[in-house]
C-alpha cells in the first residue's frame, strides 16, 4: 500500500478520558492531491491536521507517510510543513529570516539559502520584501510569507489550517486562485482545512466532510455537492430541502404526501429514507401542473435569482426554492422535481 | 475640566518629588558655604570611590547573572505546569515578600554565621567550619535571595503568554527542542528578561542593607557610601553628588535597556 | 520521565532556597536560647513577652498606622490624580507621568536622602509626620500606575452616555466611571499598604524622635542580635498573610469552578497585583 502519500488508519483522539474528538478516521491521500477537510468548528478537522503535522499524538490508530508509520516522529523529523491559522510568523525576524528559518536549521550553505529564498519570494510575488518586518505586512502578504516559509523546505505535503480565515472576502477569493496555482506549480500534496464550503469546492481535488469527529463523506467536489450521502452533508454543503420519506419501490419515493419518480434503486420496499432536494432543482409550474401545490410566502431578491419560501398546501411544510422567475407572495404554484435531481439517503 | 482633579497631586509632586531632587542637585553643586562648585563630583573621581562604584556594579551584575541563570529555567518550569498548580507556584514565589525584608536577610545571618545552622550541621558531620558570613559571596547570596522573584515573575509572564504556534511553527520547520529554545523561545522572551534584569540590577546596585548585614560592614558599596555621608559624616554636599551620580547611572541604563528592548521587538512592546 | 524528575527537583531546590530563611525565623521564634543558631529547647515565652514589650509594640503600631493612613491618603489622592492625568492634554500628561515615574525608578536611597534633605532644610522635625509624608509620597505613583490602565480600558462613551441621559458630570463619574475603575483602585491601595509596611530605606532617612517601624527596629538590633520577639511578631504577621492569601485563593477557585477562563483571568488580577508590588517592593 505504498502508493499513498498519507494514510490515516483508524485514527482516534481523546483529550480527556472517553471524550473522543476524533473517532476512527480512515483517510488515504495521494501524491500531488489537493484534499480539503471541511466541517463546522469542533468537528475534528484541525485535530486531524495536527496529528499529521505531529503536534498531537493519536490516542489510537496509525499515521503512515509513504507507507511508513510516522506516529512517533516529532514534527521536526517529518517531511511535512504547515501553514498556521494565524501564520505564526516569528515577530523577531524579518521576512528573509522567517523564510530562511528551516534552511538555516538544515545548515544549507549561505548562497543556497539566498537563492532559494529569492525564488520563493518571486513565487509568492513579494520580491524586494526581504528586510521587511513581518508586522509591517498586510494580512495577505503575511499569508504568502507563511506559505513561502513552509514551501522553501520542499516538503512532500503541505498542511494548511484555515489559512484564509483572517482575510477579507475579496482577498480570500484571490488567494484561493493563487493557492491552487502554487499547488500546481510546486506539484506536492496539499491538505487544507476550512469550514468554508465554497473554498473547499473551488480548490480541492477531493473533499472530506467531517462532523463530530467522524468522516461523513469523501469525494470529488461535484459528487459531494450532487450526491450527498448523509443529511449532514446535504445541509452543510449548499442549501437543501430535507424531507423524511419512504421508498415505495425502485425508482419511486413517497414524501410530502405524494409519490415522486426518482432514479434510486436497491432500497428495500417501504424503507424509511431522507429525501434531499436542492432549492435550485425545484421547478415551479402552473398551479395544477405540479406534483405538489404550494403558496408563496416570501420572495427575496438574491442577485442572480430569487429565493422563495413556498408552503406546501399538502402538509404545511416549507420548501426553499431558487428561481430566476419571480413569483409574488400569495400566489399558488405547482412544484415538481426532475427524477434525477431527487437525492435519497438511508434513514435510521 | 476633569484634569483639575490632578491639581492636588501636582502640588504634592512639586513639593515632595521635584523639590527634594532639586535640593539634592543644589547641595551637590555647592560647597559648605553655599558657593557654586564642582568639587563634590571631582572628589568622586578618586580611585577609592571609583572602586566602590565598580564593586557595586560588579556585585550587582554578578547577582543579576546568577538570578537569570537560576530564574529562567524556573520561569519555564512554572509556565509549563498546568494552570492550577501554576498559580500556586507563582503564589509561593510572592509569599516570601510578605515577610519583612530585613528579617529575611537577617535570617541568613542565622544560617550562615559562625555558630549558625549550616556550620552546626557541618560540625555534626565532622566537617571543618566554614567562613560563610561577612564576605562578598554572602552579599551576592543575599541579593540573589531577595531579588530572584523579580527575575522569575516577568520572564514567567512573557513565557506563559507566548503564542504556542511559534513553537509549533519552529518544530514544523525542522527545529529540535534545543534550537526551538535558542532561535524562538529565548528571543521572544527577551522583553521579560530585560525587565527581570532591570528589576534585579537596580535594587542590587543601590542596596546598603544587604552589604551592611551580610557583608558585615567590611564591604562598602555605593549605597553605603551615600548612607555614610548623610548619617555619620554629615557631608550632604558630597552625599548629594554621589546620589546624583547613582541616579543618573540608573536612569541612563534604564533608558538604554528599554531602547534595546524596543529595537529587538521592532517597536512592538510586549511588556 | 527523567525530565519531569529533574524539573521537580529543581523547583524543589529553589523553593528550599526561598523558604529556608523563613523557616529558620519561624523555628527560632520558638527557641528557648537567645543566641541565634543554637537550639535551647521549645518555648512560647517570646510570644508572651511580645505583648509586653513597649519598643516592639510601638514599632508594630507605627508600622500599621503609617501603612493604613498612607494607603488611604495615597489611594484617594492617586485616584483623583489618575483621572486628572487621564483627561490632560498630551504634553501635560507626559510631563506629569515622567515625574511620577521618578520615585518608582529612583533608588530608594536617593528618594530617602532627598526627602530627608527637604525636611531638614525646611526645619521639619523628623518624626511621625515626616515619615507619613514620605510614605504617602512614594505610594501615590503606584496607585496612579494601577488606576490609569483601568481608565484607558474604559469605554470613552460611557461617561458621555451617562451625561446624555441627564447625569451631571460628577454624578456620571461616581455612578459610571468609579465602579469601572474600582479593581485598579483596590490594587493600588493594596500595593501602597504593602510597600509602606515593608519599607525600610526611606523610613530610615525620614524618621526621628524615637518613631520607628518594624524594619528600623530589626536593623538597629541586627548587629547585637535580633530579639527573638521580633521573630515571633513576624511569624504572626506572616501566618496572617498566608491564611488571608489561602482564603482568597480558595474563594476564587470555588467561585469560578465552572468557568476556567474567568478563573484564570481573576487569578491574573490577584497575581498581577502582587507582581506589580514585586516590581518595586523591597528595593533597598
Amino acid at each position: 500500500m505504498g502508493e499513498y502519500m498519507i494514510d490515516l488508519k483508524g485514527v482516534s483522539k481523546a483529550f480527556r478520558k472517553d471524550q473522543w474528538v476524533l473517532d476512527d478516521i480512515h483517510l488515504s491521500i495521494l501524491e500531488k492531491e489537493f484534499v480539503t477537510l471541511l466541517g463546522p468548528s469542533g468537528c475534528g478537522k484541525t485535530t486531524t491536521l495536527r496529528i499529521i503535522g505531529g503536534f498531537e499524538a493519536a490516542t489510537r490508530g496509525d499515521v503512515l507517510f509513504e507507507g511508513k508509520s510516522i506516529r512517533d516522529l516529532p514534527p521536526y523529523e517529518r517531511q511535512i510543513n504547515t501553514v498556521f491559522q494565524k501564520y505564526a510568523l516569528f515577530p523577531h525576524m524579518n521576512v528573509f529570516e522567517n523564510i530562511a528559518f528551516g534552511l538555516n536549521i538544515k545548515r544549507v550553505p549561505k548562497e543556497g539559502i539566498q537563492k532559494k529564498v529569492k525564488d520563493m519570494l518571486s513565487l509568492i510575488d513579494l520580491k524586494g520584501f526581504e528586510k521587511r518586518r513581518v508586522h509591517s505586512l498586510s494580512g495577505g502578504q503575511q499569508q504568502r510569507v507563511a506559505i513561502a516559509r513552509a514551501l522553501v523546505n520542499e516538503p512532500k505535503v503541505l498542511l494548511l489550517d484555515e489559512p484564509l480565515g483572517a482575510l477579507d472576502l475579496q482577498l480570500r477569493k484571490e488567494m484561493q486562485v493563487e493557492l491552487k496555482k502554487i499547488q500546481e506549480q510546486v506539484g506536492i500534496t496539499f491538505l487544507y482545512v476550512t469550514h468554508d464550503q465554497e473554498e473547499a469546492l473551488t480548490m480541492s481535488d477531493r473533499v472530506v466532510v467531517m462532523n463530530e469527529g467522524r468522516i461523513e463523506q469523501i469525494g470529488r467536489p461535484e459528487d459531494i455537492y450532487n450526491e450527498p450521502k448523509t443529511p449532514f452533508v446535504a445541509n452543510f454543503i449548499g442549501e437543501s430541502n430535507l424531507f423524511e420519506g419512504e421508498m415505495k419501490q425502485d425508482n419511486l419515493v413517497y414524501f410530502q404526501g405524494k409519490r415522486f419518480q426518482c432514479v434510486d434503486k436497491a432500497f428495500a420496499d417501504t424503507e424509511k429514507v431522507f429525501v434531499v432536494v436542492r432549492p435550485e432543482d425545484v421547478e415551479l409550474t402552473g398551479k395544477t401542473n405540479g406534483i405538489i401545490e404550494g403558496e408563496v410566502l416570501r420572495t427575496t431578491f438574491k442577485g442572480i435569482h430569487y429565493e422563495m419560501m413556498i408552503k406546501s398546501l399538502e402538509d404545511e411544510k416549507e420548501w426553499k426554492v431558487h428561481s430566476t422567475e419571480r413569483r409574488t407572495p400569495g400566489e399558488v404554484v405547482g412544484i415538481t422535481v426532475r427524477p434525477d435531481l431527487i437525492h435519497i439517503m438511508k434513514r435510521g | 475640566m476633569k484634569s483639575r482633579m490632578a491639581y492636588p497631586y501636582i502640588v504634592w509632586l512639586s513639593m515632595f518629588i521635584v523639590l527634594p531632587l532639586l535640593l539634592i542637585l543644589y547641595y551637590g553643586l555647592t560647597a559648605v558655604d553655599g558657593s557654586f562648585t564642582l568639587d563634590n563630583f571631582q572628589r568622586f573621581i578618586d580611585p577609592i570611590y571609583l572602586r566602590v562604584l565598580w564593586r557595586s556594579v560588579e556585585l550587582a551584575l554578578l547577582s543579576t547573572a546568577i538570578c537569570l541563570v537560576l530564574g529562567y529555567p524556573m520561569a519555564m518550569i512554572i509556565a509549563k505546569t498546568e494552570i492550577k498548580r501554576r498559580n500556586l507556584m507563582v503564589l509561593l514565589f510572592i509569599l516570601p515578600m510578605w515577610m519583612n525584608f530585613l528579617l529575611r536577610t537577617y535570617a541568613w545571618m542565622t544560617l550562615l554565621g559562625r555558630n549558625g545552622v549550616i556550620n552546626n550541621i557541618l560540625g555534626w558531620a565532622g566537617l571543618p567550619e566554614l567562613n560563610l558570613l561577612y564576605n562578598a559571596s554572602a552579599v551576592v547570596l543575599g541579593m540573589v535571595y531577595n531579588f530572584l522573584p523579580f527575575m522569575v515573575l516577568p520572564i514567567y509572564t512573557v513565557l506563559s503568554k507566548m503564542d504556542q504556534s511559534y513553537i509549533e511553527a519552529a518544530k514544523d520547520l525542522g527545529a529540535n527542542n534545543r534550537k526551538v529554545f535558542w532561535k524562538v523561545i529565548f528571543p521572544l522572551s527577551l522583553p521579560g528578561v530585560i525587565s527581570g534584569v532591570t528589576m534585579v540590577f537596580m535594587p542590587a546596585v543601590s542596596t546598603f542593607v544587604i552589604p551592611r548585614l551580610l557583608g558585615g560592614g567590611q564591604l562598602m558599596l555605593i549605597g553605603n557610601l551615600v548612607e555614610q555621608q548623610f548619617s555619620y559624616v554629615g557631608d550632604w554636599n558630597f552625599g548629594s553628588a554621589i546620589s546624583i551620580v547613582m541616579m543618573l547611572f540608573i536612569l541612563i541604563s534604564m533608558a538604554l535597556m528599554t531602547r534595546f528592548d524596543k529595537e529587538q521587538q521592532g517597536g512592538v512592546g510586549l511588556w | 520521565m527523567v525530565k519531569k524528575w529533574i524539573e521537580r527537583s529543581y523547583s524543589g531546590l529553589i523553593f528550599v532556597f526561598l523558604y529556608a530563611p523563613i523557616l529558620v525565623l519561624i523555628i527560632f521564634s520558638f527557641n528557648e536560647s537567645r543566641t541565634r543558631g543554637n537550639w535551647g529547647g521549645f518555648t512560647l515565652h517570646w510570644y508572651a513577652d511580645l505583648f509586653r514589650d513597649r519598643q516592639i509594640l510601638s514599632a508594630f503600631y507605627y508600622t500599621l498606622s503609617i501603612g493604613v493612613i498612607s494607603a488611604v491618603v495615597s489611594t484617594i489622592v492617586g485616584t483623583f490624580a489618575a483621572v486628572g492625568i487621564y483627561n490632560m492634554r498630551y504634553l501635560g500628561q507626559k510631563t506629569i507621568l515622567n515625574l511620577n515615574y521618578l520615585p518608582v525608578l529612583n533608588p530608594d536611597i536617593v528618594t530617602g536622602v532627598a526627602l530627608m534633605t527637604l525636611f531638614i532644610f525646611f526645619n521639619f522635625r523628623l518624626g511621625f509626620l515626616t515619615l507619613l509624608l514620605a510614605h504617602i509620597t512614594f505610594c501615590i505613583p503606584y496607585v496612579i500606575l494601577a488606576v490609569l490602565p483601568k481608565l484607558r480600558q474604559l469605554d470613552k462613551n460611557l461617561a458621555e452616555a451617562a451625561m446624555d441621559l441627564g447625569a451631571k458630570p460628577f454624578y456620571a463619574f461616581r455612578k459610571v466611571v468609579l465602579p469601572e475603575i474600582t479593581p485598579g483602585i483596590i490594587t493600588g491601595a493594596l500595593i501602597a499598604f504593602t510597600l509602606s509596611i515593608d519599607d525600610f530605606v526611606i523610613s530610615f532617612f525620614t524618621t526621628g524622635s524615637g518613631v520607628t517601624n518594624i524594619s528600623i527596629t530589626v536593623f538597629s538590633m541586627a548587629r547585637r542580635g535580633v530579639n527573638p520577639m521580633i521573630n515571633a511578631l513576624s511569624t504572626i504577621m506572616f501566618t496572617t498573610v498566608l491564611l488571608l492569601l489561602l482564603w482568597i485563593n480558595y474563594r476564587t477557585n470555588k467561585e469560578k469552578e465552572e468557568d476556567e477562563d474567568e478563573k484564570e483571568l481573576q487569578m491574573y488580577n490577584v497575581l498581577g497585583t502582587a507582581g506589580d508590588t514585586l516590581s518595586d517592593d523591597d528595593r533597598v
